[in-house]
């Protein structure tokens, strides 16, 4: 009863204040005949106004007919003279957005107030006007526009520059036509009007790299009064730094400006320049640290806004620069307990970015009081700090992969346990010591884990790595106990698991014989099949599988076919007396996006990735390559380089390259688009000119047949060189093949084509192609169990560098190894710095490198490298190519 | 077609732009909202960013200073009076602080506007300056104004036009016309 009270009290509250309530379309639709009275009343024809923007801001919409009936009947209003009316009837025809039979009748009424004495007048209607004008209308009203720009009110003249702005996005031939009158507004004194000509300044002369330069140029020496406008500049002159880079002196230009921004008054201003510093491309500690220091006073900031804006910064420049902000961590500890949890997670983050060993232990006790009171999406974000933090100091695993286990077995929903699971199994897979308590902690979560997907996939996981620790016979249980408490799906791939222990582990295998067995009774048919399948295979007569190997080769190998390809297949397939046929599943992947897409998403999760294969992108390459017969009897793909560009961007043909190394071979891969909707390509291939790399002989080429408009295709050329020799060499390649025009409207192609040839640039074989980014989770251990008599000493001299960071980015690039622990990062003032490189080098020899750098007088630096690996040759090797590096 | 991608992708990177302002009630219902971005196609969707977006905020404390959150990519900064409910929507590389001071435009004009109180009912019976007001701070997503009161003042300059005629002037408005004129001529 009591409740029923109080909700008419609620509605009788409403009934007293709302104009709204129990407001109904049809009724307001009715009261618009107001506007057809030929003695028009301006109060209650603003109210009716009201109402249907009202409407159709609570989402209601019109029909078609209703709409067009409702612009009529505003067009009368016009007549009024009452200006509150007049704002009214120009918000709802842009609402309205009338078409363009419609524009036409108010368009006479809206250029009669574009020239009317009345400011507000003029400002609206350039504004209506331009919200729904076409081509040739724009073209006739072009004059008034021009003028308005240059208007002594700044309302106007706002409203024209930026309806100028959304102009140019149609109709950019005839914006362009009124650079001279925008570039006059630049200099207005009015604040909003700089900034609004400012942009339309920008945006029509962006494509001319020189032109922005100049303006940049010579406002950055002004003055530009409002700080939106500076904020913009900064903007823009970030944008030419970013394409011109360093000049002869080293100085970075413009530098002095962005850091003269940081003084600047307003504080959008000097935030705006501060992560514009943040974010220069290589950008120096010496030209960070200014930045860092007005992002640090932000911080004991009393608005939250402030706050957010300076630890967001500085979270980002810890992923690259974790020295520079370590002297914010006091403020940065402060910040953990912040109402505002969003500061407080950014807070947390960065600390564990920017925390050196020994603080580890302190900030984990921190953040577990820290974890109770914040919601998934954030503990999200600090589980996947904690994982990148781990990898940073694979010594600190034990408390890191507590604090996992603890909060694995807290609330949460699937995302935030899934990262934390994912987190624990790229410990496993990273930290050879962290394998076994990681799999314990994992079995336990499964024994109370509601989630059919995650234990699936762990039980998948526990299926591969448990065989091989030191006593798989503690994981049966855990295994067993799912067969006999879960669901079908998770018994299901129980029992497959069961059946990787037996097939692995000999003494094991009449025990799991017992158990799977026992699953020919479950109540569940994939069980069953599964269970009778295994038990054939593993303990059969030889009639199903006939050696071990198959056996293994049956449980662990992986598909050689793309997913995708088998869904399509299987979903064609109609059930008849023929079999499915595996092998008619196509091996080719449909396009290179997609494979790098599959790798992205494939990435990010540690359960989805298939183990053995050190990459997934590596994977799909390799799938890839071995599907074209040609490149069957290379052998194992040993790495694969990341996409060099061999065009520039916004050519007509857009072309990169993927360089595989095989033992013997080299296999380019380009990976084409055509960006031109008028052509067809056919019979694309690459022609390369081997003259400058003598070790290698072209023995294949793999052309595409046909490339479409804006659909990726991949041509390959195959070289021969000497086996286990790292050659080097540049070649040119110059790309050759069909047009054909095409009929952008019909879409068909015309029968002739024409032959012709478009040069790329020059692609490089080099030593890092030949060694492969692994890294050691304890180098010292690793170092030491490599012969010393494979240690190769030597110290070379590398000239005049900038600072140390950049000693050892040249280095490392060189090389193309793994940095350790972190030891790419110098400290700041730091005069020597010992740096700690892991790799593969081809043949599968590891090499490890310990390089130390240090000043040998003003800014020449030297460097002592010391390389141990597997074979001495490797060793000298590494030396070779250092010292003709 | 490749083009306009291009500098509908320039002019987000380089142009300060806001992809909603929103005025919600006590219930996280619309009083009165503006959309400029296609993040949110359907009406649905809006209504469900809303939803959330009020969800996720209402239990923090934006009432003395603007408080600021990520949500779903996006930068969102906020302030509550009374039973309304102020929220700037940009992208997640937007200038937090510009959103900040356009919030803070939309706020202050508000509360010149509706004078005797900022809440919901005064909102909704002077329905007709909100959506006037929000038309004053961004056209298309770019930012137009974010001083206050300048923006109060384009909305409620509610006179009579100048130019028109005196016959089609009711009595009492000439003579508030005439009045201010020979002020005019006074004052110069």
């Amino acid at each position: 009863m009591a409740q029923f009270v109080k909700k008419d009290d609620d509605l009788d509250g409403e009934a007293e204040y709302s104009p709204f309530l129990g407001i109904e379309k049809g009724a307001v639709l009715q009261e618009a005949r107001v506007f057809n009275d030929p003695q028009l009343d301006p109060r209650r024809c603003s109210q009716v106004i009201t109402k249907l923007l009202y409407l159709l801001n609570q989402g209601e919409s019109f029909t078609k007919f209703e709409a067009t009936d409702v612009f009529f009947a505003v067009t009368k209003l016009f007549q009024s003279r009452d200006l509150g009316l007049r704002r009214m009837v120009y918000l709802i025809i842009k609402e309205l957005s009338p078409s363009s039979d419609e524009v036409i009748i108010v368009t006479s009424s809206l250029m009669k107030d574009m020239n009317s004495k009345t400011d507000m007048y003029r400002a609206n209607a350039i504004r209506v006007l331009c919200r729904i004008v076409d081509g040739t209308l724009l073209t006739q009203i072009e004059r008034y526009l021009k003028q308005a720009i240059v208007d002594k009110n700044p309302v106007v003249a706002s409203a024209a520059l930026v309806s100028g702005i959304h102009l140019l996005q149609t109709n950019p031939e005839i914006v362009k036509r009124w650079s001279n009158e925008v570039q006059e507004a630049v200099q207005s004194r009015a604040a909003l009007v700089q900034f609004h000509a400012l942009a339309l300044l920008h945006q029509v002369r962006q494509n001319d790299r020189l032109a922005v330069s100049k303006l940049v140029t010579s406002l950055t020496k002004g003055t530009v009064r409002s700080p939106l406008a500076q904020c913009l500049l900064i903007r823009y002159t970030s944008q030419v730094i970013r394409e011109s880079g360093m000049n002869q002196a080293g100085d970075r230009p413009f530098y002095d400006y962005l850091e003269s921004c940081l003084r600047h008054k307003a504080e959008m201003v000097i935030f705006e320049a501060a992560r514009a510093i943040t974010e220069l491309s290589g950008v120096t500690s010496r030209e960070l640290t200014p930045a860092i220091t007005v992002l640090q006073l932000f911080l004991t900031s009393s608005k939250p806004v402030l706050r957010f804006a300076a630890v967001r910064t500085l979270n980002k420049v810890a992923m690259t620069h974790p020295l520079a902000v370590t002297n914010c961590n006091i403020d940065m500890e402060s910040l953990i307990s912040d109402q505002n949890r969003s500061i407080a997670t950014l807070a947390i983050t960065t600390l564990l970015k920017t925390g050196n060993e020994s603080s580890v232990d302190r900030l984990m006790k921190q953040i577990t009081n820290f974890m109770s009171d914040i919601a998934d999406e954030f503990k999200i974000v600090v589980v996947e700090a904690i994982r990148s933090l781990c990898l940073k100091f694979p010594l600190k695993y034990k408390s890191l992969m507590n604090f996992l286990s603890n909060i694995l077995r807290e609330e949460g929903g699937f995302e935030y346990k899934k990262a934390i699971v994912d987190s624990i199994v790229i410990f496993i897979r990273e930290i050879p010591d962290a394998k076994e308590s990681g799999l314990l902690h994992l079995c336990e979560f499964i024994e109370d884990c509601e989630f059919t997907y995650l234990s699936t996939q762990i039980l998948h996981f526990l299926g591969i790595e448990g065989p091989k620790t030191s006593d798989p016979s503690k994981y049966i249980r855990y295994i067993y106990n799912r067969v006999i408490l879960e669901n079908a799906t998770v018994r299901a791939s129980a029992v497959s698991t069961l059946a990787k222990f037996g097939a692995m582990v000999d003494p094991l295998k009449p025990r799991i014989f017992i158990l799977l067995r026992r699953c020919l009774f479950d109540s569940d048919d994939e069980v069953r099949d599964r269970a009778t399948l295994y038990l054939n295979t593993l303990g059969g007569d030889g009639s199903v599988v006939e050696t071990d190997k198959d056996v293994k080769e049956f449980l662990f190998g992986s598909l050689d076919v793309p997913l995708v390809n088998l869904e399509t297949s299987l979903k064609n397939y109609e059930p008849s007396e023929e079999p499915f046929d595996i092998y008619s599943v196509p091996k080719e992947v449909k396009s290179q996006q997609h494979v790098e897409k599959k790798s992205q998403t494939k990435k990010p999760s540690g359960l989805g990735a298939p183990l053995p294969a050190p990459t997934s992108t590596t994977d799909a390459y390799e799938k890839l390559l071995s599907s074209i017969p040609e490149f069957s009897n290379f052998g194992k793909l040993f790495k694969s380089s990341t996409p060099v560009e061999l065009t520039e961007a916004e050519t007509e043909y857009a072309v990169n390259a993927v360089k595989h190394i095989f033992d013997g071979h080299v296999v380019f891969q380009y990976n084409c688009t055509n960006t031109i909707p008028e052509q067809l390509l056919e019979n694309v291939s690459v022609i390369v000119d081997a003259s400058e790399a003598e070790e290698f002989s072209e023995v294949a080429i793999k052309p595409i047949r046909s490339l479409p408009y804006d659909s990726p295709g991949q041509t390959f050329v195959a070289f021969e060189k000497p086996v286990g020799v790292t050659s080097f060499g540049r070649f040119s390649n110059t790309l050759k093949f069909i047009v054909k025009e095409v009929d952008t409207s019909s879409g068909e192609a015309e029968d002739d084509g024409v032959e012709d040839e478009y040069q790329l640039e020059d692609l490089e074989v080099v030593a890092a192609d030949y060694i492969l980014k692994v890294g050691v989770s304890n180098f010292k251990n690793a170092w030491e169990s490599l012969d010393p008599d494979c240690e190769r000493v030597d110290e070379y001299g590398l000239g005049p560098r900038e600072t140390l960071a950049e000693a050892i980015t040249v280095v490392t690039n060189l090389l193309g190894m793994q940095p350790c622990e972190g030891t790419e990062v110098v400290p700041k003032n730091a005069r020597s710095h010992t740096c700690l490189l892991s790799g593969i080098y081809i043949g599968n020899f590891k090499v490890l490198v310990r390089v130390s750098f240090g000043f040998d007088g003003p800014k020449e630096v030297a460097m002592k490298l010391a390389v141990r690996s597997d074979d001495i040759s490797v060793s000298e090797a590494i030396h070779e190519i250092v010292a003709s590096g | 077609m490749q083009l306009s991608n291009d500098v509908v992708m320039e002019l987000q990177e380089n142009c300060p732009s806001v992809k909603n302002l929103l005025l919600l009630d006590s219930e996280g219902k619309r009083v009165a909202v503006k959309y400029y971005s296609d993040d949110w196609p359907t009406n649905q969707s809006k209504l469900a960013f809303e939803k959330s977006l009020f969800a996720k905020t209402q239990k923090t404390n934006a009432r003395t200073e603007a408080e600021i959150t990520l949500f779903d990519e996006n930068v969102v900064v906020y302030k509550f009076v009374e039973d309304l409910h102020f929220f700037v929507t940009g992208g997640d590389d937007e200038n937090e602080l510009i959103l900040a001071s356009v919030l803070n435009g939309f706020f202050e004009a508000v509360t010149v506007l509706l004078r005797s109180s900022v809440d919901q009912r005064e909102a909704l019976t002077n329905m007709d300056l909100i959506f006037l007001c929000i038309d004053e701070i961004i056209d298309g997503g770019l930012i137009l104004e974010t001083d206050g009161t300048t923006i109060a003042g384009k909305v409620a300059s509610h006179t009579i036009d100048e130019g028109a005629p005196l016959s089609e002037q009711t009595i009492t408005q000439a003579l508030a016309a005439a009045r201010e004129h020979f002020t005019r001529s006074l004052l110069r």
